[in-house]
């Protein structure tokens, strides 16, 4: 594995292998000093030229558990603003020593962009609304640590899936790890096309909410145009939010994932986002345990932890 | 002057006829003789295998000059002109400052014929600044000489304004040319809305957007009686407009571009920028049409939408990219490599329609007593794609294969391009 750029294609073993060294990252996060030498001397570069503020903590986070070195790049401190182009300013941190990129970018495709330009290892920390497969890879080792298997389970993704690179990085992920997986939104924040995408879709709610496993609620983006696409925010949150109401309807046993920011109050009230079955914060250490695995997998760490 | 007897080639004269073998001589910047086993004066050159026709004319190319000669400028764009056999271009007005009044468009005009490697012919804006809000000054443009008027990069979406435009120009006997993209539907796209733009997470432009803007101008049209011309039609839902229109007997006619003849939008799934244009790369079936609408006649020409970018604007991400590709130095070999076309077909498409469109009066035609603009072409030779002589080398084609080679260009009687090189003109500046 070169790079980590998406969850399209990504076959079973790649992903056991990196779900299993993340159970060992896990472990190690747990313990009293949360740090192993693997990645002593190696530079992690982290590139978010969109704003973010806990992929970019997780990622770096991951990367000083390693002991790894960390370039950390802002737009708001960079020279892009200045009209540099995307390309010169990778190579000036490629130059400054970097090993591997993570890139975040509005746009689709940024990475790839990346690897091309630098000949580097390249990590997806998501582009525009395309993919994010680290997430993918945090959620589904988050099901897997509930369920000990995805296999079988049922899955519903909910809310707007048409701008989500989480949703476009968990069908496949939930799909090849062998669970069955649902997309649910209004037609205008479903993709215009689904062909060949290992999921169903649907856009009543209510009649299948007894019907999963998980329920994966999506943050409704007003960024990216997501409330002009439907009437108002409380029609939204009528039909697809999780409501006290709807959370008590789920199976007895059914938990709730949401890849965060959660907004309370329209994709999810405060009684299912503090109750024990929704994941959140398990989510959020996941994200370490996995990223941890991806730096170690492709900067070729070795194992002296073990 | 010189004397130049081109002999032994399969010679198209444009005009209705079918294509023979034989030869053309050129005298004193026209042709002077065209027929078999001529007597031959001066140089000689040997055609043989390759077909003899008018002069590729484009009726869709983005000189950029003035305002952006980073990207083009006349000089380097008459020089990819001549590289790709054309002996004329109509520059689009989309440059800065617009040409939207006659001042301008005579600055084009000069700075092609200073360059005089090819017949630059300005097109002037229908509205004010490409602002879509009043007219621009149609009179004067009319006057200078403009006879296509477009906003080309953006539609003329305010029907109110386009008719009275069109009204405006009917009596001018001028072309309204329409980028038909409605601003709405395509809201924000920057791919084709499909499979493709929905797996990669991009807001799409769907077919609609093309086609209820053709639909809604040729409605326009036929009120009006302008003659229209739909720019660079990409789906198979506007070449069926375009034939109702045709059969209905309105003047309108319609251009594809070889990259929507060549590359479907698969092409877009590596998000290289390099693919990235508007109209987008649409789906496989509407390549297919566009490709039998041509070989067809209800497509009239190819026009190359030649749009240079210089390196650095495309070395972004794809949604911070520009739009556009480079197309002038291999428009013939795409043509002539991908859709099944006879000779005299072949120079309709590329010179005669386009011609006849911009009213150029000394292009489209082989005949005795008209200047000598012509190309030589071997539609066996292998097309040249290691390098562009334009300045910006945002092109699809570079290290592709493609079969088709212009030998020879000739534009008023002196060689541009001998034996596929540039000649740059004797004392004038570039």
């Amino acid at each position: 594995m070169k790079h980590m750029l998406t969850m399209e294609g990504v076959d079973r073993p790649t992903l056991d292998s990196l779900l299993n060294d993340a159970d060992e990252f896990f472990e190690v996060m747990h313990r009293p000093i949360p740090k192993v030498p693997a990645l002593r001397g190696k530079t992690v570069a982290t590139m978010f030229f969109e704003p973010s503020t806990r992929t970019k903590l997780s990622f770096e986070r991951a990367a000083k558990a390693l002991s790894a070195d960390i370039l950390s790049f802002s737009p708001g401190t960079s020279s892009l603003k200045k009209g540099e182009s995307l390309k010169d300013t990778v190579l000036t941190v490629k130059a400054m020593g970097a090993d591997l990129m993570v890139v975040r970018h509005s746009s689709t495709g940024a990475a790839w962009r990346v690897a091309e330009w630098t000949g580097l290892p390249v990590v997806n920390g998501g582009d525009g609304c395309h993919q994010h497969p680290t997430q993918a890879l945090l959620d589904s080792l988050t099901l897997r640590q509930h369920f000990g298997s995805l296999e079988g389970l049922r899955i519903a993704i909910v809310g707007d899936i048409r701008h989500s690179r989480v949703a476009r990085s968990d069908v496949w992920a939930f799909s090849t790890l062998g669970a069955g997986v649902t997309l649910i939104a209004p037609p205008t924040l479903l993709p215009p096309d689904m062909t060949g995408w290992p999921a169903a879709a649907r856009t009543d709610f209510d009649e299948v909410l007894d019907e999963f496993d998980a329920i994966y609620l999506l943050r409704v983006q007003a960024e990216r145009g997501g409330a002009s696409v439907f009437p108002s925010v409380a029609e939204y949150r009528e039909r697809f939010g999780m409501t006290d109401a709807r959370f008590n309807r789920l199976k007895p046993d059914t938990i709730v994932l949401h890849p965060g920011p959660m907004i309370r109050g329209i994709e999810i009230d405060s009684g299912p986002a503090d109750d024990p079955r929704c994941k959140v914060l398990s989510q959020v250490t996941n994200g370490v345990a996995v990223r941890m695995a991806v730096l170690f997998q492709l900067l070729g760490g070795t194992r002296e932890h073990e | 002057m010189s004397e130049i007897t081109f002999q032994n080639a399969l010679i198209v004269t444009g005009a209705d006829e079918a294509p023979r073998v034989g030869d053309v001589v050129v005298a004193d910047g026209h042709i002077v003789a065209v027929g078999e086993n001529l007597d031959v004066r001066g140089d000689v050159v040997d055609c043989s295998g390759s077909w003899l026709g008018p002069g590729f004319v484009d009726v869709h190319t983005h000189l950029r000059e003035p305002g952006q000669e980073w990207k083009e400028d006349i000089a380097t764009g008459s020089r990819a002109a001549a590289k790709g056999g054309y002996t004329a271009v109509v520059a689009m007005p989309n440059t800065d400052p617009a040409i939207d009044a006659g001042h301008l468009a005579r600055f084009v005009a000069d700075r092609g014929r200073q360059v005089g490697l090819v017949e630059v012919v300005p097109a002037g804006c229908i509205t004010a600044g490409r602002r879509g809000e009043k007219l621009a000054h149609l009179d004067e443009l009319c006057g200078a000489g403009v006879r296509i008027f477009t906003d080309d990069g953006d539609t003329v979406a305010d029907a109110g304004l386009l008719r009275r435009a069109m009204d405006y120009l009917a009596e001018r006997d001028a072309v309204v040319a329409q980028h038909c993209v409605d601003p709405g539907l395509a809201a924000g796209g920057q791919v084709h809305e499909g499979e493709v733009s929905s797996r990669l997470g991009m807001t799409g432009v769907p077919s609609e957007a093309e086609e209820i803007v053709i639909a809604r101008d040729i409605a326009l049209a036929r009120l009006t009686g302008v003659r229209y011309h739909a720019q660079h039609v990409s789906t198979a839902g506007a070449v069926a407009l375009v034939a109702a229109a045709k059969a209905e007997g309105l003047p309108v006619t319609a251009e594809v571009t070889p990259h929507h003849l060549f590359f479907d939008h698969t092409y877009v799934e590596d998000t290289d920028p390099l693919y990235k244009m508007m109209p987008p790369l649409r789906a496989p079936s509407d390549v297919a049409a566009v490709r039998e609408g041509l070989r067809s006649g209800t497509i009239d020409m190819v026009a190359t939408d030649h749009a240079p970018h210089a390196d650095h604007e495309k070395d972004h991400a794809w949604e911070e990219a520009p739009f556009g590709v480079t197309g002038l130095e291999w428009a013939a070999a795409v043509v002539n490599t991908i859709v099944d076309l006879q000779p005299a077909d072949f120079f309709r498409v590329m010179a005669v329609a386009p011609a006849r469109l911009a009213g150029l009066a000394t292009q489209g035609r082989v005949e005795p007593g008209r200047p000598a603009n012509l190309v030589v072409f071997d539609p066996q030779g292998p097309c040249e794609t290691t390098g562009t002589v334009s300045r910006s080398a945002n092109s699809p084609y570079l290290g592709r294969a493609l079969t088709g080679a212009v030998v020879h260009t000739m534009y008023q009687g002196r060689f541009t391009i001998r034996s596929g090189a540039l000649v740059e003109p004797v004392g004038v500046g570039g």
